[in-house]
């Protein structure tokens, strides 16, 4: 690892997933001085999600079957010695000097809670995604995860998150989340995709030249047929139910509208529901500099990228689910091209251009037949808790809504304190601004977050800018 | 009856419509964005005699008090968070406890109550402060709301009282009768006739005077507020730095920081406010929030250890003198302004309202409004 | 060599080096160690990659700790977090 007291850099990579790793490491063979900062304690981000290195703890070996395309992986990584590593670094916000760009990091190795600076030129953010959840009733007890969390501890942790778990939402990304899960020893009780496999069939098209993609999805299929696993197309779970954690939940037919079946209610034991309902990019460090965006397809506001992955912003660029929810071999080829550029190579291959075409395809393909249903706020009770974190029952923002006009995110914010707390709505955003019926956008209070990770103000209060930082500005 | 066109829904828009349509006068409120979408939303709600040295200001922060209080009592107090919780100002240093008393003798002269804290007494009021704080003074009068929801209830108030509010409708210019009167106000969309306007438009109090043909000088001030995790009540009144007294009305170009300290309803602690001329910067200050948490760490050390959950920031209007505009422009008949409040507008709004439906409707001020006349500025008189 | 351990409310938590304080507890079926700071409802492991902050917990006195991020460490002591976790505090 280079020595950490180098803090100037020509790129640095925020986010060592899929885009950073191949961002960081093609900017280094492109000459470029490069530094890759992650929150987490291994390269691989979630597709790749790695156990902390250690001596006789949970081996990379021991979930290499959870993986895929590890070849890619071990390249990129191999290419890791010649940059600068900071894992465990939680970026909390980024700022401009007249060089560049200032990172602002809390240093949280070995527990502690350090804030400290580097500095680059250029910066390639990115950052990845997280599941995107709606509220139904039950959503907040204990044992109800997003399907990516079921995923993370077993591939970071090697633990299975329960004994009987039905796994629930719309996407791909549930196949191989049932498929660890079994593999693992867990019961995996049903798949409820809540999209009509006939969608799948319009889109043939692009998934036909993604057959690697496909054969991925195959692979899935095949597991999830030898341990007999139903997969329910167009069900939706409604509710879980339980005291002080899960114990059942209720799933329901869904009519080709997506309205849920009267009458078609099934209830299942479990202790584990996993669901997710796609991705939702994280995308407060692009806009804490301004970066554009737009509403990409599946709904999410995402990153507005060039051909070249420059974002908006001068020196700024991004790469993988910040600009496009499309899954790991999109994030790899938009990183490579990203790190490459931002490195100063005056080209890009043709041949990354073309796969990232036919990759973006692939993935609008998925989106639109993966929508999420319409009829879920129609099933929400006042009673149901839509902010997690400060407990805001749906009721609350329904009465808001009555007795307001010109009421926006900022103002929902205010007045019900919803998206208030502590994951800075995070996990509430995209289910209240489709409450609020409003398009998401980067001003609307839910995707903004000056704060990213929080830290001390003691940390904060004491930590020092840098050498030839400007002086505040007047 | 004359109609009345109130520009921008913030605090002050809300409380010039509510006390105009208390009056009987019908009213319309136009916003180009949301309810209380702008400054209002990105301050703090603090209500404060302390901050302010005798003047007219202070006189028209002891009338907004009495009036939060009356509607307080009118709305229950739920609507907006009231709270009459006191302000503690403590002095760091032993030069500034005198200062601090000094100003204080000359604010109890003016009817602001006080009463002074020993050090060995800061505790019994804030447990958590530092130990060796030198004194404090304690403002009974001190309060904090909502300024969102105090905002959206004045404006529900006005609403029931049969005032119009249209939202997403930015008012371009106005209209004149051969009388050089105003007659009516354009915005993007729409005409609304009327026989006056008032400008609450707040930091762009400015623009919009402009656009109705009567510009005045109001400025941005930034400042940037650090908000922590939610905590137990431990920060029991708004505790402040007495450097804050110096920063409010300085006219020092550069960045002040000094530390206001407050719970909230929420449970979160507000730590503010920096105050930069930086324009509409909207871009983060690490330096700013760096200062701002080794202030507050100076007066709580427990927040050391208490993190920061997320900032904001907004833009205080202000004019050249740090008073606001409130009262008829010379230059077009019919035309009212009621902005530049700078760091006190929650505070000063209803008195602000209470003022302009005074005025609108030819009554009798219940405060002197010579000092806040738009006719106090050069561009004014001779423009 | 003998598996290392940390306590929760007293309890012994054995782990593997390497996985977080909420993949431990979760492993021998602990499913929250969070009370909220309304309704005092329970929580554990939501989104178990550190964005949900619903898997707050008290490591060796410090609160809102993320249980999914922290590595588990031979030693440490862990327990339920109330509230804000900030109850020490005078009021
Ligand atoms: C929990 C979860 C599990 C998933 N598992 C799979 C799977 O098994 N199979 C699959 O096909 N797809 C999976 N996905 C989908 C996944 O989003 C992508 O396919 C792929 O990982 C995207 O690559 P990326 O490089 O864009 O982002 P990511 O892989 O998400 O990498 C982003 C990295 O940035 C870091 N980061 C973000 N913000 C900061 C910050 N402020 N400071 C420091 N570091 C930061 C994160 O720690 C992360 O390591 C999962 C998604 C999630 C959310
Ligand atoms: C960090 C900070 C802390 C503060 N703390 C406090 C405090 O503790 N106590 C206190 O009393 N004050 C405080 N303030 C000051 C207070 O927030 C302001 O003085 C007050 O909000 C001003 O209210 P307003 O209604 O005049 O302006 P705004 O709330 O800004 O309302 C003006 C409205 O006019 C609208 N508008 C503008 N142009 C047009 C147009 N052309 N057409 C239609 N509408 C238009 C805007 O969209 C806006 O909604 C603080 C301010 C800041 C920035
Ligand atoms: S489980 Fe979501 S932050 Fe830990």
């Amino acid at each position: 690892m280079t020595s950490k007291s180098e803090r100037r850099f020509d790129v640095l990579v925020v986010g060592a997933g899929p885009a950073g790793l191949a961002a960081a490491t093609s900017a280094t063979r492109a000459g470029a001085r490069t530094a890759i900062v992650d929150a987490g304690v291994a390269p691989g981000g979630q597709y790749w999600r790695h156990p902390a290195p250690s001596e006789h703890g949970v081996s990379a070996a021991e979930v290499a079957h959870l993986h895929h395309d590890l070849a890619t992986y071990h390249r990129l990584v191999a290419g890791l010695p010649a940059v600068a590593q900071f894992f465990q670094h939680h970026v909390w916000t980024v700022t401009r000097d007249r060089r560049g760009f200032v990172v602002h990091l809390v240093d949280r190795t070995g527990g502690g809670e350090q804030a400290v600076e580097l500095h680059s030129r250029r910066l390639v953010l990115a950052p990845g995604a997280y599941d995107r959840q709606i509220p139904f009733r039950g959503w907040d007890l204990p044992g109800v995860m997003t399907a990516g969390g079921v995923q993370a501890l077993l591939k970071g942790h090697g633990v299975v998150a329960g004994q009987r778990v039905l796994v629930a939402g719309t996407g791909p990304f549930l196949l191989p989340v049932a498929a660890g899960l079994a593999e693992s020893g867990a019961r995996v009780v049903g798949v409820h995709e809540a999209a009509s496999p006939p969608a799948w069939l319009s889109e043939l098209g692009a998934v036909i030249r993604n057959v690697g993609k496909l054969g991925e999805g195959a692979g899935y299929a095949r597991v999830l047929a030898r341990h007999r696993i139903p997969v329910r197309a167009r069900s939706v779970v409604v509710s879980a139910h339980g005291t002080d954690a899960v114990e059942r939940v209720t799933t329901m037919r869904l009519d080709h509208q997506g309205r849920v079946v009267p009458g078609t209610e099934r209830t299942v034991a479990v202790d584990v529901l996993a669901v997710g309902w796609g991705f939702t990019p994280q995308l407060e460090l692009p806009l804490a500099l301004g970066c554009a965006t737009r509403v990409d397809v599946d709904g999410s506001l995402v990153c507005e990228v060039d051909d070249e992955q420059r974002s908006s912003v001068e020196g700024v660029f991004v790469a993988g689910e910040a600009c496009g929810v499309g899954g790991a071999a999109l994030a790899t080829v938009e990183g490579q091209i990203a790190g490459a550029v931002a490195a100063g190579a005056s080209s890009v291959a043709p041949r990354l251009r073309r796969s990232r075409a036919a990759l973006r395809r692939f993935a609008q393909a998925m989106h639109r037949s993966h929508p999420v249903p319409p009829g879920w706020v129609d099933r929400l009770s006042d009673d149901t808790t839509v902010c997690r974190c400060e407990e805001v029952p749906f009721g609350a923002l329904r009465s808001m809504q009555q007795d307001l006009v010109g009421h926006d995110g900022r103002s929902a914010k205010m007045l019900t304190r919803v998206g208030m707390g502590y994951c800075q709505a995070r996990t509430c955003g995209y289910a209240v601004s489709c409450i609020l019926g409003q398009e998401p956008s980067g001003t609307s209070g839910f995707a903004e977050r000056p704060v990213s990770s929080p830290l001390t103000l003691g940390a904060l209060a004491t930590s020092c800018p840098t050498e030839n930082d400007p002086p505040p500005a007047e | 009856m004359p109609d009345v066109v109130i520009v921008g829904a913030g605090i002050v828009g809300a409380a010039c419509a509510y006390y105009a349509a208390r009056e009987g006068l019908s009213v319309t409120v136009l916003e180009r964005g949301n309810l209380a979408g702008g400054t209002t939303s990105r301050g703090e709600g603090n209500i404060l005699v302390s901050d302010k040295e005798p003047g007219p200001e202070l006189n028209l922060a002891l009338a907004s008090r009495t009036r939060w209080r009356e509607l307080a009592a009118e709305f229950g107090p739920d609507p907006f968070e009231l709270e009459e919780k006191g302000g503690l100002v403590v002095a760091t240093s032993d030069p500034g406890a005198a200062a601090l008393t000094r100003f204080a003798e000359g604010q109890r002269a003016t009817g602001v109550e006080t009463v002074a804290v020993s050090a060995d007494q800061l505790h019994d009021h804030e447990p958590n402060l530092a130990p060796d704080l030198p004194a404090g003074v304690l403002y009974p009068q001190d309060m904090q709301v909502q300024p969102v929801r105090a905002a959206v209830s004045l404006l529900a108030a006005a609403r029931s009282l049969g005032a119009t509010v249209a939202c997403g409708e930015e008012v371009v210019a106005a209209e004149r009768g051969p009388d050089g009167r105003v007659t009516a106000v354009r915005t993007r969309t729409g005409r609304y006739p009327t026989d006056a306007v008032v400008n609450a438009a707040g930091t762009w109090g400015g623009q919009v005077g402009e656009r109705l043909g009567a510009p005045i000088p109001i400025l941005p001030r930034r400042g940037f507020i650090l908000v922590t995790e939610p905590l137990p009540r431990v920060v029991r009144h708004k505790v402040y730095s007495a450097d804050y007294v110096e920063n409010v009305a300085s006219d020092v170009a550069g960045l002040e920081t000094s530390t206001v300290v407050e719970g909230t309803q929420g449970g979160t602690v507000l730590i503010g406010a920096s105050r930069e001329r930086v324009g509409f910067d909207d871009t983060m200050s690490v330096e700013v929030l760096r200062r701002l948490a080794a202030l507050a760490v100076r007066l709580f050390p427990f927040l050391a250890d208490v993190r920061l959950m997320r900032t904001y920031h907004g833009f205080r209007p202000y004019c050249p003198d740090h008073l606001p505009v409130i009262g008829a422009d010379p230059r077009v008949r019919g035309m009212f302004h009621a902005c530049g409040h700078e760091g006190a507008g929650i505070g000063l709004a209803p008195a602000t309202g209470r003022l302009i439906s005074q005025m609108l409707t030819d009554g009798q001020p219940d405060i002197d409004p010579s000092a806040f006349a738009p006719s106090r500025f050069a561009q004014v008189t001779t423009g | 060599m003998s598996q290392p351990h940390f306590s929760f409310d007293g309890s012994q938590i054995p782990f593997r080096p390497g996985q977080s304080v909420g993949a431990a507890l979760t492993a021998v079926g602990v499913r929250s160690w969070r009370s909220t700071r309304g309704a005092g409802r329970p929580r554990g492991l939501f989104c178990g990659i550190g964005v949900c902050f619903d898997c707050l917990i008290v490591v060796d006195g410090r609160p809102n700790e993320r249980a999914c991020l922290r590595l588990a460490e031979p030693g440490m002591e862990v327990s339920t977090q109330e509230g804000t976790g900030h109850g020490d505090l005078e009021v």
